[in-house]
């Protein structure tokens, strides 16, 4: 039986991987919700175009494969639009957040369907507009159903990100291709405990991102049941 | 744990279905109705002609100069397109195999997560939930490493792919078989426990066919969703499908935005009128159960 532990220096480089893992990560997040809340709710909009547009990019979002999306993120679009060289990250956290906003914006139109009729009537009837509509009533309470997919949408986007060392950027994959290298020029063995520590290090990142987003969906209930009187598990039940 | 078992997705809203004059009828058994034994045959034929059909040539070459002058040389385009055709080819034949395997290990998994033994049960949920929140990249690269450092197994980069596509999907198709059995309501279970029937004829019989409308319409989307991670075979472990072709193009012609876009649109061709159909087997099972 090999040692499954890796030397301290193996790590901090691994540690500089992930370090730019969670960048990405965090990036494409950002970005990937800001897309599924904006085509989430034109998803549901009066206008038919706007509708239209969104379900194209849903669709397209959805049905495209993230690591051909990022290769022609990567390769293709600097040269089609003669923009030169654009930083990495910037590309594949577009990529990435462009696939997570399908997904995601699904997740939102589900979520804001799932909200009782009354409560949008209420809002016409004490005259709120539309925008305050969907800020003061129905987003707040429909960030209860989002959560739970979204953390597990979340752990797909970081499953996602091991795809850009593909296209070169310094993330936790690329740091692993670059110790087996070294290892190889040094003619020692063991990498498939080399991959073995790296597939656990992105288990406990996963198990983290569950972990945070578990604490979000608890407070958001608590919450919920100290403004309302409600049992949250009750109202919940609705949409499932 | 369990946070990362449900599908990301939130199911669709059913729309009122064109074909709702279609007849209901629930008492023949499936085998002896037409609505569901062509489809099944059609797939069946589908898949064994594709998985049989000989891809030809995996040498990736273009014989034709482009145009410097043009961003997208629209000759050069169409030039690519039966090469492309084949790179999607061998994909789309890698994720069915792959597939295949995953929903027979899938089986094998949700029976061992199902077991009332906890030395076999407690493994066999962490192992699901590690291979699930770990990425498929590093498994398959894992995958080529440890193959390499056994003598005694040998697989090609093709194989490879689909024993990782097989292994991660089975984690996937497990999940989905224990959502459908649990989502058979408890009563059945009773009262197949009330009227004595044996454990073969409680499954045969009551669980699986309640069983099976709602486990398809997930191994639907798992099938797509490993479609979609399909293509990284190329790149991580030069299985010569759609981005294998694109690279080898580009370093030929030092042309990269036809071939990467033509993948692009490639791909789509294929996972668009898929999901459109899953969408339809959806739409066809919701109104079946009500």
């Amino acid at each position: 039986m090999e040692n499954w532990v890796l030397t301290w220096p193996q790590y901090q480089v691994l540690l500089t991987g992930l370090r730019g893992t969670l960048l990405i990560l965090f990036w494409s997040f950002l970005l990937g919700v800001v897309l599924s809340l904006i085509f989430g709710v034109a998803r549901l909009s009066p206008r038919e175009w706007i509708r239209g547009a969104a379900l194209v990019y849903v669709e397209f979002a959805r049905g495209i494969s993230s690591v051909i999306l990022l290769f022609i993120m990567a390769i293709a679009i600097p040269i089609l639009l003669q923009v030169g060289q654009a930083p990495l990250l910037m590309l594949a956290a577009i990529a990435l957040g462009i696939n997570m906003g399908g997904y995601g914006a699904e997740i939102v139109r589900g979520s804001i369907n799932a909200i009782p009729k009354g409560q949008t009537e209420a809002c016409v009837a004490l005259n709120l507009s539309p925008t305050q509509r969907l800020r003061h009533v129905v987003l707040p309470q429909a960030m209860r159903i989002i959560l739970p997919p979204m953390g597990n949408l979340t752990i797909e986007i970081l499953k996602g990100t091991a795809l850009v060392s593909l296209i070169g950027f310094g993330d936790l994959m690329q740091q692993t291709r670059n110790l087996i290298q070294s290892q190889l020029a040094a003619g020692v063995a063991g990498v498939t405990v080399l991959f073995v520590n790296v597939l656990v290090i992105y288990f406990i990142v996963a198990q983290v991102i569950n972990g945070l987003f578990r604490l979000g969906e608890w407070r958001l209930n608590k919450r919920f049941e100290e403004r309302t009187g409600r049992s949250a598990v009750a109202v919940g039940e609705v949409h499932a | 744990m369990s946070g990362t078992t449900t599908e990301p997705e939130v199911p669709e809203v059913p729309e009122a279905d064109a074909e709702a004059k279609l007849a209901y009828e629930p008492h023949k058994k499936w085998y002896r109705r037409p609505e569901v034994v062509i489809p099944l045959v059609v797939v069946l034929a589908g898949y064994v002609l594709l998985i049989t059909v000989d891809p030809g040539s995996q040498r990736y070459r273009s014989a034709f100069t482009a145009d410097p002058d043009q961003r997208v040389d629209w000759a050069y385009w169409f030039h690519l397109v039966p090469q492309m055709l084949t790179g999607l080819y061998i994909l789309v034949r890698a994720t069915l195999l792959g597939f295949t395997l995953a929903v027979v290990l899938g089986f094998f998994l949700a029976l061992g997560r199902r077991s009332t033994h906890r030395w076999l049960q407690l493994p066999v949920a962490f192992l699901i939930e590690f291979i699930r929140s770990t990425p498929l990249l590093v498994q398959l690269v894992f995958l080529q490493a440890l193959v390499r450092a056994t003598p005694v197994i040998s697989l090609s980069v093709v194989e490879t792919l689909v024993v990782g596509l097989g292994i991660h999907y089975g984690t996937y198709t497990s999940e989905s078989y224990r959502a459908g059995i649990n989502s058979v309501p408890k009563g059945q279970w009773e009262a197949a426990t009330a009227l004595n029937l044996s454990p073969v004829t409680k499954w045969t019989q009551i669980i699986i066919p309640q069983a099976v409308p709602n486990v398809l319409p997930a191994l639907g989307n798992n099938l797509i969703a490993g479609f979609k991670d399909a293509p990284m075979g190329g790149p991580a472990l030069g299985v010569p499908c759609l981005l294998f072709f694109a690279n080898w193009i580009r370093a030929d012609d030092f042309r990269p935005v036809e071939p990467f876009l033509l993948i692009g649109v490639g791909f789509l061709m294929a996972s668009l009128p898929a999901a459109w159909a899953l969408r339809r087997l959806e739409e066809r099972i919701e109104y079946e159960r009500e």
